[in-house]
Parts: C-alpha cells; sequence; structure tokens
C-alpha cells in the first residue's frame, strides 16, 4: 500500500466514544442475547396482557390507571432492568479479556476510557430498547383500559426506570472489569442485584433498623413505589409478633435518585479505573 | 524521521517473577527485525508493553519516539500491530470490523472502501467480507487480523508470531504481506527461524527477559553460528549423485547430505566461499537448482545462544 497518499484525520475521544458505541450496539443487537430478552419481554407481555383480558381482575381493569400500570408495570419492570443488566453489561468488559476481542481494539490509537464508555452506551441503548418495548405494550394495554390517560406516575416510573437501568449498568460495567471471567462477572452481577441486595434491603430495616441507603435496590424502590397511591411513607412500622416489630423504609423520590446517581458516578469511577489498569495477559 | 521502537531500561514483572528484565533495545528506520526467543522469555510481554495491552513495571517503551505510558493514543497512532490471535466481535463482518478500525484510527471516509477492498485482497479474504466473522476458522481469522495492521499506513507495525493458525499457504501469503512491507519497520516474532531468515534483515534475540543480541542476520550467524553456513538447495529434478559430488568439490563447501529426493543441505565455511558466491557456484553447475534458503546457520547462532527451552 501507498504510503504518500494517504492522510490521517486526528480523532477526538467523542468520536472514538461514538465508534464503540456503534459498532458495539451492531453486535449487541445481531447476538443472540438481544432475541432472548426480546423473547422475556414478548412472553411477560403476551401473558399479562392476555390473562388481564380474559380474567379483568378486579381493581386493576376497573379503578384508576396507575393502579393498572402498578400491576403490570411496576411489577415486572424491574426484574428486566436487571437481566438486561446482565446480558448486555454483565460481561461487557470481561468479554474483551477472555474472548480476547480486546487484543483487536486495544492496541490501537484509542483510549481505554473510550472504549470502555463506548461499549458501557451500547449496553444502555440495547437495554433501553427492551425496556422501551415492554413500557409500549403497557402502555397499549393500559390505552385500552383507561382510553386517552396516561397517569404523569407511569411517565415517571418509565423516567425512573431508565435512571436504574443507568446506574445497575454502571455496577455491571463494575463487576465486568473486575473479573476476566464472562461468567463469573454475569453471575456476580444477577446474584447481587437479584437477591444480595433484596436480603439485605429486607433484613438490615427490620433487624438492625438501619435505612439501607447504600443499596441499589432500595434506591430503585422508586421505580415502583411512585405507582402507589399515596406515596408509601419513607418508615413504616408492621407489628409481627408480640414484640416485634417489623420496619420497612421506602426511599424517597430525591433520595432514591441520589442513591442511583451515587452508585452510577461510584461504580463508573472505579470500573473505569480497574480497566484502565487491567492487563491482557494470557 | 525514521520510524523507531525503543525499549529503554524496560523491566516487566508478575509478582516475584521477572519476565522481561530491564530490556534496552533501540530499532530504527525501515527494515523489518525478527524478535527471537525461547517460550517464556518475554517476547510477547514486550510486544505487549509497545501497544498497551500491559504496563512496564519500570522503564519506557517508545514508538516514534512517544512514550506508550504516558501518551498512548499518539504513540500508536502510526503503529498497527497483530499481538497473540486476537478475537473480533462474531457478529460482524470483516469489512465491518475493519471499518471500524478505518474509523478508530481516522482513515478518510472517502478511502476507507478501497483500503479495507486492498486489505482484504492482499490475506484473500475478498469472497468473506460480508460473512459473519463467528462461523470463520482460526486461521481465517488471522487473515482478517493481519488485513487489519494494513489499514491505515502505518510506518511501524508489531507482529507477534503472525502465521499462528495458519496453513502452509497462508504461512507463505503472510511471508509475502510482511517482505511487501518494505517502507515500514516491521517487528515480527516468530519460532520459525527460516521464515525469519526469509523475510528480516536484523534479530534481537531474546532469553529469560534479557537481550542476548541484536544485530544483522549476517552478523548474528557469522558470530554465533560456529563459523559455519548453511543453506538448503531445493532442485527442480532428483538430485543425483554426481550433482552431489559436484557440490561437494566446490571450494569452502564442509558438508552435503540430501534432505529428501529434491532438496539437498549445505554446510559451507562463509570466510572462505561467502553465501552468494556459493549460490553462484552452485546454479553454474545447471543441475537445475530452483531454491536457495539460508535458515540454518540462523538456527546454529539460535541454538549457541539459547541453552533451554524454558
Amino acid at each position: 500500500m501507498a504510503s504518500e497518499d494517504m492522510t490521517k484525520a486526528r480523532v477526538s475521544t467523542a468520536s472514538h466514544i461514538g465508534i464503540i458505541a456503534k459498532y458495539n450496539f451492531l453486535n449487541y443487537f445481531r447476538a443472540r442475547r438481544f432475541y432472548v430478552m426480546l423473547v422475556i419481554v414478548a412472553l411477560v407481555s403476551a401473558l399479562f396482557t392476555s390473562l388481564v383480558a380474559y380474567y379483568r381482575p378486579p381493581g386493576l381493569t376497573d379503578s384508576d390507571p396507575i393502579t393498572f400500570y402498578a400491576g403490570g408495570w411496576g411489577r415486572f419492570i424491574s426484574l428486566l432492568v436487571v437481566l438486561s443488566t446482565a446480558f448486555f453489561g454483565g460481561d461487557a468488559i470481561s468479554s474483551e479479556f477472555q474472548n480476547r476481542t480486546g487484543y483487536f481494539l486495544v492496541p490501537n490509537p484509542i483510549r481505554r476510557s473510550a472504549i470502555y464508555v463506548g461499549k458501557w452506551l451500547a449496553a444502555v441503548a440495547a437495554s433501553a430498547i427492551i425496556i422501551g418495548l415492554f413500557a409500549l405494550v403497557m402502555l397499549l394495554n393500559g390505552l385500552y383500559y383507561y382510553p386517552g390517560s396516561v397517569p404523569s406516575e407511569f411517565v415517571q416510573s418509565f423516567a425512573f426506570s431508565l435512571t436504574y437501568l443507568v446506574a445497575a449498568l454502571s455496577l455491571a460495567f463494575l463487576f465486568s472489569s473486575l473479573f476476566k471471567s464472562s461468567a463469573i462477572s454475569i453471575l456476580m452481577n444477577v446474584i447481587l442485584l437479584l437477591i444480595v441486595f433484596g436480603i439485605v434491603d429486607a433484613i438490615v430495616p427490620s433487624f438492625a433498623g438501619v435505612e439501607p441507603w447504600f443499596s441499589i435496590t432500595y434506591g430503585a424502590g422508586i421505580v415502583s413505589s411512585v405507582l402507589s397511591i399515596p406515596y408509601p411513607e419513607h418508615v413504616q412500622i408492621i407489628p409481627a409478633g408480640r414484640d416485634f416489630n417489623l420496619t420497612i423504609y421506602n426511599a424517597t423520590i430525591p433520595e432514591g435518585l441520589a442513591i442511583l446517581a451515587v452508585y452510577f458516578v461510584v461504580c463508573a469511577a472505579v470500573g473505569l479505573w480497574l480497566f484502565e489498569k487491567k492487563e491482557f495477559t494470557s | 524521521m525514521a520510524p523507531s521502537l525503543e525499549a529503554v531500561k524496560v523491566t516487566k514483572k508478575y509478582g516475584s517473577f521477572t519476565a522481561v528484565n530491564d530490556l534496552n533495545l533501540k530499532i530504527q528506520g525501515t527494515k523489518c527485525v525478527g524478535f527471537l526467543g525461547p517460550n517464556g522469555a518475554g517476547k510477547t510481554t514486550t510486544m505487549k508493553m509497545f501497544t498497551g495491552l500491559i504496563a512496564a513495571t519500570n522503564g519506557n517503551a517508545l514508538i516514534n519516539g512517544v512514550d506508550v505510558s504516558k501518551d498512548k493514543k499518539a504513540a500508536l497512532a502510526s503503529c498497527a500491530s497483530l499481538i497473540e490471535t486476537p478475537e473480533i466481535y462474531g457478529s460482524l463482518t470483516p469489512k465491518e470490523a475493519l471499518t471500524m478500525l478505518c474509523e478508530i484510527r481516522g482513515v478518510p471516509s472517502g478511502e476507507r472502501n478501497k483500503r479495507i477492498d486492498e486489505a482484504l485482497a492482499q490475506v484473500k479474504m475478498q469472497e468473506w467480507e460480508d460473512k459473519k466473522v463467528s462461523s470463520f476458522s482460526k486461521g481465517m481469522k488471522q487473515r482478517v487480523n493481519v488485513a487489519s495492521t494494513l489499514l491505515s499506513d502505518p510506518n511501524v507495525i508489531i507482529l507477534d508470531e503472525p502465521s499462528t493458525g495458519l496453513d502452509p499457504r497462508g504461512m507463505s501469503e503472510v511471508r509475502e504481506i510482511v517482505r511487501s512491507l518494505g517502507n515500514r519497520l516491521v517487528f515480527m516474532s516468530s519460532h520459525l527461524l527460516a521464515e525469519v531468515t526469509e523475510v528480516c534483515q536484523e534479530v534481537a534475540l531474546i532469553d529469560h527477559g534479557k537481550l542476548l543480541v541484536y544485530d544483522t542476520i549476517d552478523n548474528v550467524t557469522a558470530r554465533f553460528a560456529g563459523g559455519g553456513g548453511v543453506v538448503i538447495i531445493g532442485f527442480a529434478k532428483p538430485v543425483d549423485l554426481q550433482t552431489g559430488t559436484l557440490i561437494s568439490k566446490i571450494e569452502g563447501v564442509t558438508s552435503f547430505s540430501r534432505t529428501n529426493d529434491r532438496h539437498v543441505t549445505v554446510k559451507f565455511d562463509p570466510t572462505v566461499v561467502p553465501q552468494d558466491q556459493l549460490f553462484e557456484k552452485i546454479a553454474g553447475l545447471k543441475a537445475g537448482a530452483r531454491t536457495f534458503e539460508s535458515a540454518a546457520g540462523l538456527e546454529d547462532a539460535y541454538l549457541s545462544l539459547v541453552k533451554e527451552t524454558l
């Protein structure tokens, strides 16, 4: 190849982020896991739509739209966020090491941070499509039973779910940077978000009387809480025996948003630092 | 400015194990330098430090005078590499993967398709350009990887065993490609000494993380190959006894043996008969000599310098 006729443009880090995001999104879009997520959304949507249409559960289709969205959207969205996070973020970075794709990308004039952020944006985009599709199905169902009425609480809940997604993907990328094995990083992500944080949210307030402000799933509680009328009390004490009371904390909206924001910032910073330092050793 | 690669007191440690030990190596100019050493000698580790895949514990790895650890983006702007056997996102096609690299490297959009077509043609992968990489064999992927180093007109190319996973024809084609990169600095590791002899002008030999020698192949062979040269000569027809006798009688030839029907191995004393004169004399016999391969000289040098395999 002749070298004389070639001029190379200086590519900014912002452009690099866009390039990585574009090709990783393409990679996600064609990957089997994207279609698995679509099937999951289709199954949940079909099940919900058909069961509600057939049984018309009292209170769900004949009271107010907020209750309807709480029963459908509010019940499944957290699970979808966790699955999307695991599928699109769980091994986003670890696979660069395990599958050796990093050997193709990293030895180029591109900052590792651009690769990290670009991949994160692609994961957010792919997950947002999944969540957006589920929101659309729920919205169409809602409009069928409550024509012309889209409660602002549903719109808020949708916005909060995207905020949760952004924070959860930041956490997933942190774990993905920590491990070189895709399976372990995906598993850690699912176990943490589905089990560990859930247990912490339940046990810490009840037995220690401490608000679990350090838990991402506690902060994400605002996604479903905003669909409750009225919004749940910040602290609820429920008698659970003669001398024992269960303490339940519900994050307020500002508190929930703050927790998710802190998770996003801290996990992004630590994950990025880990990826910058991590070595491609066989 | 001539392209350059420089390791300045580069050390890489993994815990108590020192993979590369105080390596000083400066390569400058347009040439091909073979990077040799036994398994675990530190070849790939060194190359990884030059390409930002790992960081040096101490010292500096510089490409065209720019320290990779300080400004990787600038250092790698004119450097392409193939380290170990990279994988490409399986759902992308070679064309998409190479377009991504073109975009990352700032190849003007009007040039991209031409560059990609040329690079894929060089590695004989044009008809696969729109097929997903996930369906490719290891050798096909490696061809795309080789193509990726040709895209952006780098003046430094780092190749870590580029013919790994390729069939004999693929290996030969890679050698041809490396040979065609004449106006660049190519730094290539390989265990195939014949390959290095064929495409490189200089060699750097490393063992236990330390540089043993860096010089031209001729000098290394002369200094360390026990004073003797070895060539393998290929003939168009089976070699008969008379031809063998005539070769043995050439002044400076110390031994002669048949490798197979059409190949003979000739050991000679280069101080009596330099290699090029030996080739002329054998060609002058008009016995159908077609190919001359000088490999074992480097092998002898290698064996005299590297005493253990690990």
